[in-house]
């Protein structure tokens, strides 16, 4: 399992790998939001919460088909799939090697965006922490719905559709959490929900990816 | 000895349909069977099957899932990888022996620092097949190994596969050229046998058989 | 007999054929009377005329969910013992609820307008409703999207099983987000009385032939789609011979 943690680390980081798209993406969200709803910090800090939360959705999303189709072009999943591992540990550490390439990253910036979009100083660390549980949960729902659309020419907008639903329970946590934090509030609740779906999607996923997988093996 | 590999009245489908059906082998230790017919007629599905990638639509393959290692037409090599990168990988995933002895045997080690994406078509074919060796399995499946190999490769291939059989392992292939081993057992594989009984159970295996 | 002969499909297709002329004029009797006899209703006191969308609205609701549910069911069916006729059943219920989940979004729409002074409000049951309805988009785009029937029958079930999950996980989340304005369940079985036996009654009748139609259009679907799959087995042994 940490040889497939590592190859996929080692992918990611390698040239055409896609190591800080979506960071880059993340910046471009907080950067083209303020040209939208002008530069009035009050309506910014506002609104940063839900806006911090809609762009780290989008630039998961934005790498999801990237887990499985390329090891499924080039056959890998095939050998994954015969290999003694079992396909759910491979699920669950393909999505891990997501989240680190993708998710760690956001929750690392997440602060200096915050600043970008005038968010509150008490709501920093809420986001910093809302952003470090739920976002394991967003790269484990996009595996499942990467494992769905896997062998599709043109799956992108579809698992897209069929993924972003599934993120509504985590975004309204995660961005309620930091929405109190910014009003002072304390958001320890919602964040302990959010925390919960997220252990409840790392439980149960692997095993409905896996097995979408499997279908689409065969 | 007991058989490595036992198929016993297999039948696959491919895309919900019947692809060939009746098939029976059994492959033992140091024995190798090369599997052939026309285009379309479902080998590659039928490889898949006995890999344990696709349930059979009937009959039974007797193996242990962990003696099979598969490859097809896509190697599973990453281009971003060197050479050593990919095969240290698989061994790992597999738990196979050290890779020296793949390289050593596929003639890559001018290659070995090279990026995948470097190498010809022949040179990943043959990575692909260093990949068998790391696994360390006793079972070969082996859809068209010879793709795109040149003749002195394809000997190179060979004298792996007899290695292979010598150490103890077996190999099931699908082949349409001459791989130079006259000790490897063939199986012509005939059109779809439609015209059985039509199938009414309650809950049939198929959708469409359930018309009869 | 057991009820699992009925997933064959050649049986599943004779008395499916049978029972639909009967369930068919069934619907066609009550969903009418229903709407009629809910037209003719007196005037609320507060809402006026505007409850009368309610004989629209609510069984157009209750369906909604009942549909997921039932695809729910006929998906496990599916996955657990794998009869043909009941993912072909789940594929074909999915458009008519989606629908029904679009009539009962428009309705309150068009309800929410003179009543709260607005088409669109962020509450718990109308977001959950639209969030049903993305959920119904992504089950249909799915089966939409894979050749073979098999897989598509597998992949959207497990859609459909993480779906429900998801969709009863939202429907909380959204309450815990937003109080909302949306009155309560309009029909209750606890014993104290909701709303009076005017409108129960044809709303009652309506629910009905809401259901008939369901029924009605969901065996037309799944026998469709049986013939079609059918016509395909046969092409392909043509093809073959």
């Amino acid at each position: 399992m940490i040889a497939l943690l590592m190859r996929d680390l080692r992918l990611a980081t390698r040239a055409g790998g896609g190591f800080g798209l979506g960071l880059a993406f993340f910046l471009i969200v907080c950067t083209l939001v303020p040209f939208g709803v002008g530069p009035q910090g009050g309506t910014l800090a506002l609104i940063a919460p839900g806006i911090l939360w809609v762009g780290a959705l989008l630039a998961c999303l934005l790498s999801l088909d990237r887990i499985f189709a390329l090891d499924w072009e080039d056959g890998s999943l095939d050998l994954l799939a015969t290999a003694p591992l079992p396909l759910e540990g491979a699920v669950l550490v393909k999505a891990a090697a997501h989240w680190i390439t993708t998710g760690l990253p956001l929750v690392a910036a997440a602060p200096v965006f915050g600043i970008l979009l005038h968010l509150p100083g008490a709501a920093q660390p809420w986001l910093v922490a809302a952003l470090a549980l739920g976002t394991p949960a967003l790269s484990m729902l996009g595996a499942f719905g990467a494992a769905l659309t896997v062998g599709l020419r043109r799956g992108g907008l579809l698992m897209s559709l069929l993924v972003l639903p599934l993120y509504v329970p985590t975004l309204i946590f995660g961005a309620e959490a930091v929405r109190r934090g910014a009003a002072g509030g304390d958001g320890t609740t919602p964040l302990v929900l959010l925390a919960g779906i997220t252990m409840a999607v790392l439980a149960a996923i692997p095993f409905a990816a896996a097995g979408a997988l499997r279908v689409n093996l065969r | 000895m007991a058989p490595l590999l036992q198929v016993q009245g297999l039948a696959v489908s491919r895309g919900g349909r019947r692809a060939v059906e009746g098939v029976d082998f059994t492959l033992s230790s140091g024995q190798a069977l090369i599997l052939r017919g026309p285009n379309g007629i479902g080998k590659t599905t039928l490889l898949r099957t006995v890999a344990g990638l696709q349930p059979a639509a009937a009959g039974r393959v007797e193996a242990d899932p962990d003696a099979i290692a598969y490859a097809a037409h896509a190697d599973g090599l990453k281009a971003a990888l060197t050479v050593t990168e990919n095969l240290e990988f698989w061994r790992l995933v597999f738990g196979g022996p050290p890779i020296a002895a793949a390289i050593e045997a596929m003639d890559l080690g001018a290659l070995v620092e090279r990026p995948a994406a470097m190498l010809s078509a022949g040179q990943k074919r043959r990575l692909g097949l260093a990949r068998l060796l790391v696994t360390g399995r006793k079972v070969w499946v082996l859809d068209e190994p010879t793709v795109s190999l040149d003749a002195g490769s394809v000997a190179l291939f060979a004298d792996a596969v007899r290695r292979h059989l010598a150490g103890g392992g077996a190999a099931l292939m699908a082949t349409h050229i001459d791989l130079g081993l006259p000790e490897a057992q063939v199986l012509d594989l005939g059109p779809f046998r439609a015209a059985g009984e039509p199938v009414r159970s309650r809950a049939p295996a198929s959708f469409d058989e359930a018309f009869g | 007999m057991s009820i699992w002969e009925y997933a064959n499909p050649v049986k599943f297709m004779r008395v499916s054929g049978a029972a639909l002329p009967w369930i068919a004029a069934a619907a066609a009797i009550c969903l009418p009377a229903g709407l009629v006899w809910g037209w003719m209703t007196p005037e609320d006191y507060k809402q006026g005329s505007t409850v009368k969308i309610m004989f629209l609205h609510v069984p157009a609701a209750m369906m909604a969910i009942n549909i997921w549910v039932m695809m729910l069911a006929a998906s496990l069916i599916w996955l657990i013992r794998r009869h043909h006729v009941s993912a072909l059943a789940a594929r074909a219920a999915a458009p008519i609820g989606a629908v029904m989940t679009l009539v009962a979004l428009v309705t309150g729409a068009v309800w929410g307008q003179p009543m709260w002074g607005t088409w669109w409000e962020w509450d718990p049951r109308l977001t959950s409703f639209l969030i049903l309805f993305l959920f119904y988009l992504g089950y249909m785009a799915l089966w939409g999207a894979i050749e073979n029937p098999d897989s598509a029958a597998d992949l959207t079930g497990v859609l459909c099983l993480v779906g429900s999950v998801f969709a009863l996980l939202s429907r909380y989340a959204v309450n815990f987000w937003n109080q909302g304005l949306h009155q309560g369940a309009s029909l209750s079985i606890a014993p104290g009385e909701r709303m009076s036996a005017v409108y129960k009654y044809p709303l009652y009748l309506c629910m009905l032939g809401f259901f008939l139609l369901f029924l009605t259009l969901l065996l037309v679907r799944t026998r469709t789609e049986i013939r079609r799959r059918r016509t395909a087995a046969l092409l392909a042994r043509e093809v073959r011979a």
